[in-house]
């Protein structure tokens, strides 16, 4: 399939972060927890980086999360029409990731750090679905 | 066991600066090594250790026509050439060589022969979790933890805004700055839009250049032509390419580590300190380097910037070549600091620091991912 600049450059999932985007096409948000010392974290690997063991699974997270911080990028980017909002949020379990938000104003006003957020997922492809976050109902 | 120190002996940046067109990025490494090399009143032939990022050193070597029993090929973006100045430094004192060169060349504006970036800067798994978003270049992936700095330290937009405008007086004394002419907050702030709450006067520019720097032993250092300028410390630390993954959006682990460091080695505090170089890709970066050394506590560096601190005539002139927001940035600017140090510390900058005695350069590689500290002197401790 031909990329133009129109399109959005999508992820290319490998072996260790497959589930995760399994878990979105089945609209869940997947994590990974330490089984030895407890801790989530993101992105996937078969392995805790705060302890460095293999006794780790995979788990749904819960979608809630609030904003870290972000930019507003005025840009042309592929997949993008006009100013759109290039954040990072954190989930309610601990880790971090960076997302967009919808359904929302893209502008400093509506965009307040901290506000409460939730995760929606949005179809790219038969193979790819995207965690994104929107204000919190 | 206390090694010997090492001095940087040869200095130079490229003979051009800013838009060069009719250069390679190799020519321009090599550009700068001649450069250096006359500095210092050496030829290729007395080099025997060699240093570079962007282009790889096997490719330099054989160029200019140096055969090294040491090589260094550290490629971790802006900082590499301060990591490089650290390695070559135990290198010496090891014995592996004797007179190193570091070079760095970038045709970042014209782009002849030039390596280019990545296809992606955060690595594989930035290109899985991050660039999907439009985190894929550095203005939307830098700038990001500004506004949760500026949320938790009660600064505004502005006070971002009157980093670049310290600078600009910075480079209105330096006649190579690609940008000298006054700009006031509000020139800032009504500068393009590039990502919300960067504009255009707040990111780098993007020009071609490059600099290069020979280094050997103190005791050798005394017989060349230039004074020495001695490393006094040195510090190296990552953190990690994806700016979704920073650990606190108020300061840089990488550069508390590196810094600390720097500074436990070099045996200094931070009031001995004459002249400091912060990388500076974005307008925050300053910020954080400020605060994050040690010379302002967290929050407070932008006050320390609008009191004129940082200014000339203050007690802490910093960037004092304009910086990457208006002297050049040519995709990795950490040669540059270093370059404007070695100046101050020799008493040759354009807009020379009266009595110069020692100068710390702070660097970047990626987005907060690398950093390297070096702290130079005119004397030995
Ligand atoms: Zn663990």
């Amino acid at each position: 399939m031909s990329k133009n600049f129109s399109e959005r450059l999508l992820p290319r999932p490998s072996p260790e972060s497959q589930h995760f985007w399994d878990g979105t096409k089945e609209g869940e948000l997947r994590l990974q927890r330490c089984g030895d010392c407890g801790k989530s974290y993101f992105p996937p690997r078969p392995f805790c980086p705060f302890c460095s063991s293999r006794n780790v699974l995979v788990y749904p997270a819960s979608g809630q999360a609030t904003l870290y911080s972000y930019v507003i990028n005025h840009l042309p980017t592929p997949g993008f029409d006009g100013p759109h909002a290039v954040a990072v949020v954190t989930l309610e379990e601990g880790p971090r990731m960076m997302t967009n938000i919808v359904d929302c104003e893209q502008t400093p006003d509506t965009l307040v750090l901290d506000m409460p957020l939730e995760v929606t997922f949005e179809r790219q492809n038969d193979d790819i679905t995207l965690p994104l976050f929107k204000p919190a109902s | 066991m206390k090694h010997q120190h090492v001095a940087v002996v040869g200095a130079a940046e490229t003979t051009e600066m800013g838009v060069i067109p009719n250069l390679t990025e190799l020519q321009l490494h090599a550009d700068a090594a001649l450069n250096a090399l006359a500095d210092a009143g050496l030829t290729a032939a007395d080099i025997d250790g060699i240093a570079c990022a962007g282009v790889a050193p096997d490719v330099l070597a054989s160029y200019l026509g140096v055969t090294p029993t040491w090589i260094d090929g550290t490629h971790i973006g802006g900082s590499s050439f301060i990591l490089h100045v650290r390695h070559a430094m135990v290198a010496i004192q090891a014995g592996h060589c004797k007179t190193v060169i570091i070079t760095h060349g970038e045709s970042g504006r014209s782009a002849v022969g030039a390596a280019g970036f990545p296809e992606f800067f955060a690595g594989r798994l930035g290109g899985e979790f991050e660039v999907p978003y439009g985190g894929n270049i550095p203005p939307t992936m830098f700038t990001i933890p500004a506004l949760r700095y500026l949320k938790e330290f009660d600064l505004t937009i502005e006070d971002l805004a009157q980093v670049a405008v310290a600078q600009r007086k910075w480079a209105a004394l330096n006649p190579r700055a690609t940008f000298k002419d006054p700009i006031t907050i509000d020139d800032v702030l009504n500068s393009k839009m590039i990502a919300y709450p960067f504009t255009l006067l707040m990111c780098c520019l993007r020009t071609d250049g490059g600099g290069a720097l020979i280094l050997t032993s103190a005791d050798r250092a005394k017989d060349f032509s230039q004074p020495p300028v001695y490393i006094l410390g040195t510090g190296e630390s990552c953190e990690g390419p994806m700016i979704s993954q920073m650990e606190d959006y108020t300061t840089s682990r990488a550069f508390r580590v590196a810094g600390e460091i720097a500074f436990a080695e070099a045996g200094i505090e931070r009031d001995d300190v004459d002249h400091v170089m912060i990388y500076d890709a974005f307008a925050h970066v300053p910020l954080y380097g400020l605060e994050d050394l040690g010379f302002c506590k967290p929050g407070e560096a932008a006050g320390f910037i609008r009191d004129g601190h940082t200014s000339l005539g203050g007690k802490l002139p910093t960037n004092t070549n304009g910086g990457g927001l208006s002297y050049m940035h040519s995709g990795m600017y950490g040669m540059y600091a270093m370059q404007e140090s070695v100046r101050q510390i020799r008493g040759l900058a354009p807009a020379q620091v009266p009595g110069a005695k020692i100068s710390v350069a702070l660097g970047i590689g990626g987005m907060f991912s690398v950093s390297g500290t070096i702290i130079f002197g005119n004397e030995l401790p």
